[in-house]
């Protein structure tokens, strides 16, 4: 494509004919536009870094000691539970940047393009998975100048990573739906805290279940955030953790197989 | 596939709930120029656009988008238009020139045409001092020439500008309307929705005006005003003491109603143009010299074209403004 032109014209030639939708490319480009905006306001990352930072400092000095017996083996196991709520605040920004640009007529623009359509949703994913590593990053770097040593070592960190941004990705998918049906942002960050803060308290993250009544210990054990807390403790401690892996990528499936074809549906019927 | 009609639509329907938005529209749009469509809130304006975007498919009639049906191949119509919808449609924490680059490489350009592009616009639409600033740092007409910008980083077949100038200032609405002139010298047609009726004078080749989503008149600008077939007296005089005297004298020789305006020297009459229009102004020139002979000084007078407020009311019973204030209590 040729698209020199002097600043006194105001258009260039036509494009071919019919250029054809780009799928990696279009959901890269969607990608950089998400980062460019975490980039320009990274101020709108700080509850999902300074949470589970304040926690986790928080919980392991507070209570360590009387939960775990010393606040060295509380953290150990205290660690993975916020990485897993870092996470979870994460996944809501997709889906309220999806309504935000809903609300202001971008999305207009960006369905009336010849492009890939789903990559205005995947490029949000992409930006939550990126934000998620830099969130990540700074959570597991204060647990090792805490004194944290995960017992799974460089390779049961990572695998603990890659297992939790499977989930993270397909849990994104419920906020992207709801992004496309609440009428503003702000219901779609409040409606996410309200099913977020139960979930990650009602779970395995800071307190052992088996301390707990009979029917909150029913529901810890119900609870997926209690599963993959689990899982991300197996393989971050290198214990086996087959089952729980296993559970996790299921639920993750299933997520993505209700919410994925609900959110495209939504994205091509609502006005 | 060739086509003469940038747009051909039959029999449209779209209905919210009991809202029949859209109720069998037919529209055809040449290839070249600009072509308004023009009509109050409410009327329709703004959901025919987005069936002919692509972005809600009609539930009866059909649509082509330069040879291609907006349903079956919805791809093939996005390849060819634009789209700037009634909001800037941009990311407002992004700066001028990432908006644009976003824009340049969803459509395929390479990194460095991408750069060169979103540069040349920005010079073109005298905005590279804000280029490095986010986009919620500018005003309503920067924003707006910016959504536009970006609506041609790659020169579309058609563009579609939705009540490109709602909210703008004088200045911002000039600088506008010179865009789609030179947007249209150079090739491209738009298709411009309005409910500003000298913005559409002003404009468009060619006007549809519609109504409760059905068309209730089309033309040229002139056309429509030859419709009416009665332009408007403008009379001043030099006392407003005299304005009730002259109002009588004026009604006697003219036989229609003389309407006091606010100003108080001013009145205005409603007199016949067209195939009419010799008995007229025989009639106003009878008028103004019985003023003048009953010692009534005027300062000015003139006969003006109907506008297009007066097209409205004249095929709907109702002012522009008159239907604004209806759809906004409906």
């Amino acid at each position: 494509m040729s698209a020199t032109i002097a600043p006194e014209t105001l258009t260039v030639p036509e494009h071919d004919p019919l250029p054809q939708p780009r799928v990696v490319r279009n959901s890269l480009t969607m990608g950089w536009r998400a980062l460019l905006k975490t980039r320009h306001e990274p101020e709108l990352m700080t509850d999902a870094i300074a949470i589970p930072v304040l926690f986790t400092l928080l919980f392991t000095y507070l209570f360590g000691g009387a939960l775990s017996g010393s606040t060295h083996q509380y953290l150990g196991s205290l660690l993975p539970g916020t990485l897993v709520m870092s996470l979870l605040l994460i996944t809501v920004s997709a889906g309220v940047s999806l309504n935000t640009d809903r609300t202001s007529g971008t999305l207009d623009r960006f369905r009336s393009l010849p492009i890939w359509q789903p990559a205005v949703i995947a490029g949000n994913l992409i930006g939550d998975m990126a934000r998620y590593l830099l969130a990540a990053a700074l959570v597991l770097g204060m647990g090792l100048l805490m004194g944290y040593r995960p017992a799974g070592g460089a390779g049961g960190v990572t695998l603990a990573l890659a297992l939790i941004l499977v989930f993270g990705f397909s849990v994104s998918w419920i906020w992207t739906s709801l992004g496309l049906v609440l009428r503003s942002a702000q219901a779609v960050s409040v409606i996410s805290f309200a099913v977020q803060v139960p979930l990650t308290f009602a779970s395995n993250v800071f307190v052992n279940p088996a301390t707990m009544p009979g029917w909150l210990h029913a529901f810890v054990d119900a609870n997926p955030v209690s599963h993959l807390v689990t899982a991300e403790r197996a393989l971050m401690n290198g214990t086996a953790a087959a089952s729980q892996v296993g559970w996790v990528l299921l639920a993750s499936a299933g997520l993505i197989a209700v919410f994925g074809p609900l959110t495209m549906r939504l994205y091509r019927t609502r006005p | 596939m060739a086509t003469a009609f940038a747009i051909e639509a039959s029999r449209l329907v779209k209905t919210f709930g009991v809202t029949r938005a859209v109720d069998g529209l037919d529209l055809a749009v040449p290839q070249g120029g600009v072509f308004g469509l023009l009509g109050p809130n409410g009327a329709g304006k703004t959901t025919t656009i987005r069936i002919l975007a692509t972005l809600t498919r009609p539930d009866a009639g059909s649509a082509r988008v330069l040879g291609h049906d907006v349903t079956t191949g919805p791809h093939a119509v996005r390849a060819r238009i634009s789209l700037t919808g009634q909001f800037a449609s941009l990311d407002t924490s992004l700066t001028g020139t990432e908006n644009l680059l976003l824009q340049a490489r969803l459509l395929g350009l390479s990194r460095r045409a991408a750069r060169e592009r979103a540069a040349g616009l920005l010079a073109a639409f005298g905005l590279t001092d804000a280029a490095g600033r986010a986009v919620k740092a500018y005003s309503g007409g920067m924003r707006r020439r910016l959504d536009i910008a970006a609506s041609i980083v790659v020169r579309p077949a058609l563009l579609f500008l939705d009540e490109p100038t709602t909210g703008l200032d004088p200045h911002s609405r000039s600088q506008v309307w010179e865009m789609v002139r030179r947007l249209a010298r150079e090739g491209t047609t738009v298709l411009l929705t309005t409910q500003y009726l000298d913005e559409a004078d002003r404009l468009c080749g060619r006007i549809t005006v519609i109504d409760h989503g059905t068309v209730i008149a089309e033309g040229t600008p002139g056309d429509l005003k030859a419709s009416v077939g009665s332009g408007v007296l403008h009379v001043r005089l030099a006392e407003p003491r005299d304005r009730d005297r002259a109002r009588q004298i004026l009604e006697l020789a003219l036989g229609v109603t003389v309407q006091p305006e606010p100003d108080p020297v001013a009145l205005t009459a409603r007199v016949s143009t067209g195939a009419e229009g010799q008995a007229a102004s025989d009639a106003i020139a009878q008028g103004m010299s019985q003023l003048s002979r009953a010692g009534i000084t005027m300062t000015t007078f003139a006969l003006g074209q109907p506008s297009l407020d007066e097209v409205f009311l004249a095929l709907t019973g109702r002012t522009t403004a008159n239907a604004e204030s209806e759809t906004n209590v409906a």
